[in-house]
C-alpha cells in the first residue's frame, strides 16, 4: 500500500503533512489509551458469582483526580496543536508572499477557466489568454490565482499541493503556492456544484524552466 | 387512577407559562437570524439607504404605537381576568384583537403601495429582507390575533375565568411579537 | 401547584376505539412507539440509498442491481437525501422523539407528558413532513441534489441542479420536522421541570433525562437562524429575491453561517441521548453507580455551552476572513474537554464493575469505542491547516460516521434492546441480538476504517465516479472492499428486523424489571398502562444505587423505601 497522501509537490505541503502527523502520533496514543482500558476492563472485570462490584461514585475529588488529570494533559496537548497549527495555517492563508507569476482562476459548472495575463502581466489586455482547464506554472516559482466563480460555489483542489479554496461568485479570492517538482497534477472540484461535480477537473502543469519557456513561447509567439 | 398530590419537587410556575416560555426561546433566534443577517450584509455592502428611503415612515410609525398599545391593552385583559371581571376581559382582549388587526391593515397598504410602486421582493437585497422580515412578523401578528380572538369569544362567553394562565401566556406571545417589531422598525425604516 | 392543563383522559377510565389508542394517541409512549416505527422505516429508505450510493461508486456507470443505472444528478439526489433522513428522520426520531417521549414522564414517575394533545400533534405534523419529503422523490425534477447542507447559489436557483419542486419540498419539510421537534422540546422541558414525583429532584434523575433536556435545549435555541435562512433560501427560490444571490447584492456564505450555527450543535443533539443511553445501560450491566455523577452532567451543559461557538469549522476554506479560522480552531479544541472528562467518567465506570453482556451491554460498550474513534478524528478536522487537505473528503465522511454511528445506531440499539421489554412487553432474543451486534460491529469498522484512507488519499466527496480521476483510480480496489462491506453490513439489519417479529409475536411476556434496574419505569408494568403507574411513585434516592452497601441485593430502586431494604437485611 502507497503512503497514506498523494505525492506532496508543494513548499508548504510538508508542514500541512506535519501537523497531520502530530495530531496523530497524539490520537494514536490517546486511543490506545482509552480502548485499551476499556477492553482490559470489561475483561477483567467481568461477573464473578459472590463478587459485587465496587461501590464508586466518583464523588470526591480524589477519585475525580483520575478523570482531570487526563484531561488536563489532553488540554495541554490540545494547545500545542493549535499553536503549531496556527503557523501553519498564517504560513499559507494568512500571507500572500511576493508572486512570481498570477494567474486567474474561474470555476464554473463544470470545468475551470484559466486567465494569464501575457507577456505584459496585466489582466484585461490583447495579450490575455484563456484555457480550460489547463494550469500552467514554472517550477520553483510563487504563483498567485485569484479564485472566482461564475455562478456556484466550486472549490479549488490540488492534493499534491495540500491546497484547497472554495470559490465564490461574487468573490475574488486568492491563494498562493510554488510547486517543488516539475509534473502534471489534478485540479478536482472539492465542492458538489451540480450534475457535472463528477468529472469536473483541471491539470497543474508544472514545468521545468526550460520547458515552461517552450510553452510561454508557444502561446505568445511574437513575445 | 392517582390523585395529583402537591409535591416538592416541581418549580412553582405554571406548565403553561413554562412551555410559552421555552416556545418564545425557540422563536427568538428565528428573528435574531434574520436581523443578524440583515445587519451583517447591511454594514458590508453598500447601496442600502436608497432603498430605505421608500418605505413609509409615517405608516411604520403608526404601528409601532399600535403594538405598544396592544401590549399594554392585553396586560389590562390579564389584570381584568384575574380581578374575575369577564366584561373587562372581553374589553380590554377585543381591542388586542382590533389593535392588531389595524397592524396588518396598515402593512397591507404599505405593501400595496410598496408593490404598485415596483418594490417587489426580489427587487434587490433590502427588499428581499424587507418582505421577508415584516411578512414573517406579519404571520405571526396574524396568528397572535388569532389566538386573542378565540380568548376573547371565549371571555365574553364567561368561560374564560378558571383558564385566567391562557390569558398571561398569550400576552406573553404578543408582547415577544411586539418587541421583535420594536427592533425591526428602526432597522427597516431609519435610514 | 396544580397543573391546569390536566387532560380530561388522564381522570377518565372510558375505553378509547381503536384510531384513538393506536393512531390519534395523547399517549406519551404510544407517541414514542409511532416515532420509533417511522424513524426505523426511514432508517430503511436511508440505507437503502446508501446501497445504491456505494454500488455506483465501487462499479461506475453499470447498473445497481434492483434499482437500474444511476444518472450523475440523481446520484446528487441520493446523497442529498441519504443524509437528510439520517439525520432528521432517523436520528432525531429515534433518539430524540422515540426515546424522550417514552422515558421522560416514565423515569420522572409522571403520569404522561405536560401537554399530551400538543404531544399528539407534534407526531403528525413529524408524519407529515415524512410524507412532503418521500414525495419530493416523485415530483419532475426530481428529489433536492444539493447536499445535505443545501448551499447556495446551487440550492438557490433551480437551473443550477435541474430540481425545481423537490427542493422546494425538501425545505418544507425541514420546516415541518423542525416545527414537530420545536414542539417535543417544549413538552420535554415543561414535563421535567413541573411534573417530577415527590422526591425527584433535579440530581436524581437519570443521566439520559438529563442528556435529553440538554439536546432539547440545544435544539430549541440552535435552529431559529437555519429556519430565517431556510426562509431566505425558500424566497430565493419562489419569490427571486436575492439574499444569496451575488447578482441581487446577496451573499452565498450567508447560508453556511446560518446552517452551520444550527448543524453544529445539531450534532451534539444527536449525540447526547445516544451517550445517555450508554449510560443508563453500563450501570445497570455494570451493577456499578455512574462515575461522577455531576461531574457529567456538568460537563455535558458545557459541551452544549461550547457548541454554539465552533460552528465555522466547517468554513475553514470556505471564503471566510482567513483570521476566523484560528479562533474557531480554539474553540473547537476546546469542546474536546469535556467530552474527554465524559469519557473518562464513563470508562471509570467500568472499573470494578460487576459486567455481564447482554446485547444491551455489547452495543453500549461498542457505542463507546466507536465514539471514541470518531471523537479523535475530530480532531484532525478542526485544525484548520489539516482542514484544508481533508474537508470535503471522505476523511469527513468517515469521521462523521464514526461519530453519528455510535450514537445513532450503536446507542440506538443498545436502547432498544435495553427498553423493548418495558415498551412492547416482550423480551427481544438475546442469540440473534448478539448475532446482530457482532456482525453490525466488525461491519461497520470494515466500511469506515478504509474510509478515511480513501478520504487522505484525496477522494472527494459527492462525486459520483472515482474513476473519472486518475489519482483516485488506485483506489478502486477499496472502494468496492467498503461497497461490499456496506451492503453486508445492511444486510445484517435483518436479523434486527427478524428479531423484532418474533419478539413481539412472542408469548411470554416480559417481567417488570428484568434487568434489575434502578429506575422507575422499571418498577411499572411491562408494557406500563395509560398513566403509567398505580400510584405515583416516592423517589428516596438517586438512580446509580448498584452495589450500595446499605442494600442486600446489587441493586436499590430509586422508589423503594429504606425501611424495606434494611428489614430484608434482618
Amino acid at each position: 500500500m502507497q503512503s497514506w497522501f498523494p505525492e506532496n509537490v508543494s513548499t508548504y505541503g510538508g508542514d500541512v503533512d506535519g501537523i497531520f502527523w502530530f495530531i496523530f502520533y497524539i490520537t494514536t496514543v490517546w486511543f490506545f489509551l482509552t480502548e485499551g482500558l476499556i477492553l482490559y476492563f470489561i475483561f477483567r472485570y467481568r461477573r464473578k458469582p459472590g463478587q459485587k462490584a465496587a461501590y464508586v461514585r466518583g464523588d470526591t475529588l480524589g477519585q475525580l483526580a483520575w478523570v482531570f488529570v487526563p484531561v488536563v494533559i489532553v488540554a495541554v496537548l490540545d494547545f500545542f496543536i493549535d499553536l503549531h497549527g496556527a503557523e501553519v495555517w498564517a504560513k499559507i492563508k494568512g500571507q500572500l508572499p511576493p508572486a512570481d507569476l498570477v494567474v486567474r482562476a474561474t470555476g464554473k459548472q463544470f470545468n475551470w477557466e484559466f486567465t494569464y495575463p501575457g507577456p505584459d502581466g496585466k489582466f484585461g489586455t490583447a495579450d490575455d489568454l484563456q484555457l480550460d482547464n489547463e494550469l500552467h506554472v514554472p517550477v520553483g516559482k510563487v504563483v498567485r490565482v485569484v479564485l472566482t466563480s461564475k455562478d456556484v460555489i466550486h472549490s479549488f483542489f490540488l492534493p499534491n499541493l495540500r491546497l484547497k479554496q472554495d470559490v465564490v461568485p461574487g468573490r475574488e479570492i486568492t491563494a498562493w503556492f510554488e510547486v517543488t517538482k516539475p509534473g502534471h497534477y489534478e485540479i478536482p472540484c472539492a465542492e458538489l456544484c451540480g450534475f457535472g461535480h463528477s468529472g469536473m477537473n483541471g491539470v497543474l502543469s508544472a514545468h521545468t524552466p526550460e520547458d515552461y519557456e517552450r510553452w510561454l513561447k508557444d502561446k505568445w509567439p511574437e513575445k | 387512577m392517582t390523585t395529583h398530590t402537591a409535591t416538592a419537587s416541581q418549580t412553582a410556575i405554571p406548565s403553561a407559562k413554562t412551555g410559552t416560555w421555552w416556545f418564545l426561546a425557540s422563536e427568538i433566534p428565528v428573528f435574531g437570524g434574520l436581523i443578524a443577517s440583515y445587519v451583517v450584509l447591511r454594514l458590508g455592502g453598500g447601496g442600502w439607504a436608497e432603498a430605505v428611503s421608500h418605505v413609509n415612515f409615517s405608516l411604520g410609525l403608526v404601528n409601532t404605537f399600535l403594538l405598544l398599545t396592544s401590549s399594554m391593552t392585553i396586560v389590562m385583559a390579564f389584570a381584568a381576568v384575574q380581578d374575575n371581571n369577564p366584561q373587562r376581559t372581553g374589553a380590554f382582549l377585543g381591542l388586542t384583537v382590533l389593535l392588531g388587526l389595524g397592524f396588518l391593515v396598515i402593512k397591507a397598504i404599505e405593501y400595496s403601495t410598496e408593490i404598485t410602486h415596483g418594490f417587489v421582493p426580489s427587487s434587490g437585497i433590502f427588499w428581499s429582507f424587507y418582505y421577508g422580515m415584516t411578512g414573517l412578523h406579519a404571520l405571526h401578528v396574524l396568528a397572535g390575533i388569532s389566538v386573542n380572538l378565540v380568548l376573547w369569544v371565549t371571555a365574553l362567553r364567561g368561560s374564560l375565568a378558571q383558564h385566567s394562565y391562557r390569558v398571561e401566556a398569550a400576552g406573553l406571545y404578543w408582547h415577544f411579537v411586539d418587541i421583535i417589531w420594536i427592533f425591526l422598525f428602526p432597522l427597516l425604516y431609519l435610514t | 401547584m396544580t397543573d391546569a392543563a390536566v387532560d380530561p383522559e388522564r381522570t377518565h377510565h372510558h375505553k378509547l376505539g381503536f384510531w384513538r389508542t393506536y393512531v390519534f394517541s395523547t399517549d406519551h409512549k404510544t407517541i414514542a412507539r409511532q416515532y420509533l416505527t417511522l424513524g426505523l422505516l426511514w432508517a430503511i429508505v436511508g440505507g437503502l440509498l446508501t446501497y445504491s450510493m456505494r454500488w455506483q461508486l465501487a462499479y461506475p456507470e453499470t447498473e445497481v442491481p434492483g434499482w437500474g443505472f444511476i444518472a450523475p444528478d440523481v446520484y446528487n439526489a441520493l446523497v442529498t437525501m441519504h443524509g437528510t433522513i439520517m439525520v432528521f428522520f432517523v436520528a432525531m426520531p429515534i433518539l430524540l422523539a422515540a426515546f424522550g417521549n417514552f422515558l421522560i414522564p416514565l423515569m420522572i414517575g409522571a403520569q404522561d407528558m405536560a401537554f399530551p394533545r400538543l404531544n399528539m400533534l407534534s407526531f403528525w405534523v413529524f408524519a407529515t413532513a415524512s410524507v412532503v419529503l418521500l414525495s419530493s422523490f416523485f415530483v419532475p425534477g426530481g428529489a433536492a441534489a444539493a447536499g445535505w447542507t443545501g448551499y447556495p447559489p446551487l440550492s438557490a436557483k433551480a437551473e443550477y441542479t435541474g430540481v425545481g419542486w423537490g427542493m422546494n419540498l425538501w425545505l418544507l419539510a425541514l420546516a415541518l420536522e423542525f416545527a414537530s421537534f420545536l414542539m417535543g422540546g417544549v413538552n420535554f422541558l415543561t414535563t421535567t421541570m413541573n411534573m417530577r414525583a415527590p422526591g425527584m429532584t433535579f440530581f436524581r434523575l437519570p443521566l439520559i433525562i438529563w442528556m435529553e433536556l440538554t439536546a432539547a435545549v440545544i435544539f430549541m435555541l440552535s435552529v431559529g437562524p437555519l429556519i430565517a435562512g431556510a426562509v431566505m433560501l425558500l424566497m430565493d427560490r419562489i419569490l427571486g429575491t436575492t439574499f444569496y444571490l451575488p447578482e441581487g447584492g446577496g451573499e452565498p456564505l450567508l447560508w453556511q453561517h446560518l446552517f452551520w450555527f444550527f448543524g453544529h450543535p445539531e450534532v451534539y443533539v444527536l449525540l447526547l441521548p445516544g451517550l445517555g443511553i450508554v449510560l443508563e445501560v453500563i450501570t445497570v450491566f455494570g451493577r456499578k453507580p455512574v462515575f461522577g455523577y455531576r461531574t457529567i452532567i456538568y460537563s455535558t451543559i458545557v459541551a452544549g455551552f461550547l457548541s454554539f461557538i465552533v460552528w465555522a469549522h466547517h468554513q475553514f476554506v470556505s471564503g471566510m476572513d482567513p483570521r476566523l479560522a484560528m479562533p474557531f480552531s480554539i474553540t473547537t479544541i476546546i469542546i474536546s474537554v469535556p467530552f474527554a472528562i465524559v469519557i473518562f467518567a464513563i470508562i471509570a465506570t467500568l472499573w470494578r464493575a460487576s459486567i455481564t453482556f447482554a446485547t444491551p451491554m455489547l452495543f453500549a460498550v461498542g457505542a463507546l469505542g466507536v465514539f471514541i474513534f470518531g471523537g479523535l478524528t475530530g480532531i484532525f478536522n478542526g485544525s484548520a491547516p489539516v482542514d484544508i487537505y481533508v474537508h470535503d473528503t471522505y476523511f469527513v465522511v468517515a469521521h462523521f460516521h464514526y461519530t453519528l454511528f455510535s450514537a445513532v445506531f450503536f446507542g440506538g440499539f443498545a436502547g432498544i434492546y435495553f427498553w423493548f421489554p418495558k415498551m412492547f412487553g416482550r423480551m427481544m432474543n438475546e442469540a440473534l441480538g448478539k448475532i446482530h451486534f457482532w456482525f453490525t460491529f466488525i461491519l461497520f469498522n470494515s466500511v469506515f476504517i478504509p474510509m478515511h484512507l480513501v478520504g487522505l488519499r484525496g477522494m472527494m466527496r459527492r462525486i459520483a465516479n472515482p474513476m473519472q480521476y486518475e489519482f483516485l483510480k488506485p483506489l478502486q480496489p477499496l472502494n468496492q472492499f467498503i461497497t461490499l462491506a456496506a451492503i453486508v453490513l445492511l444486510l445484517s439489519q435483518i436479523a434486527f428486523v427478524i428479531n423484532v417479529f418474533w419478539s413481539l409475536a412472542g408469548r411470554k411476556a416480559a417481567e417488570r424489571n428484568p434487568w434489575q434496574a434502578n429506575t422507575l419505569e422499571w418498577s411499572a408494568e411491562s408494557p406500563p398502562p395509560h398513566g403509567n403507574f398505580a400510584t405515583t411513585p416516592v423517589v428516596y434516592r438517586g438512580p446509580y444505587e448498584y452495589s450500595s452497601p446499605e442494600a442486600a441485593d446489587d441493586w436499590l430502586a430509586q422508589n423503594q423505601p429504606l425501611v424495606t431494604a434494611k428489614a430484608a437485611r434482618q
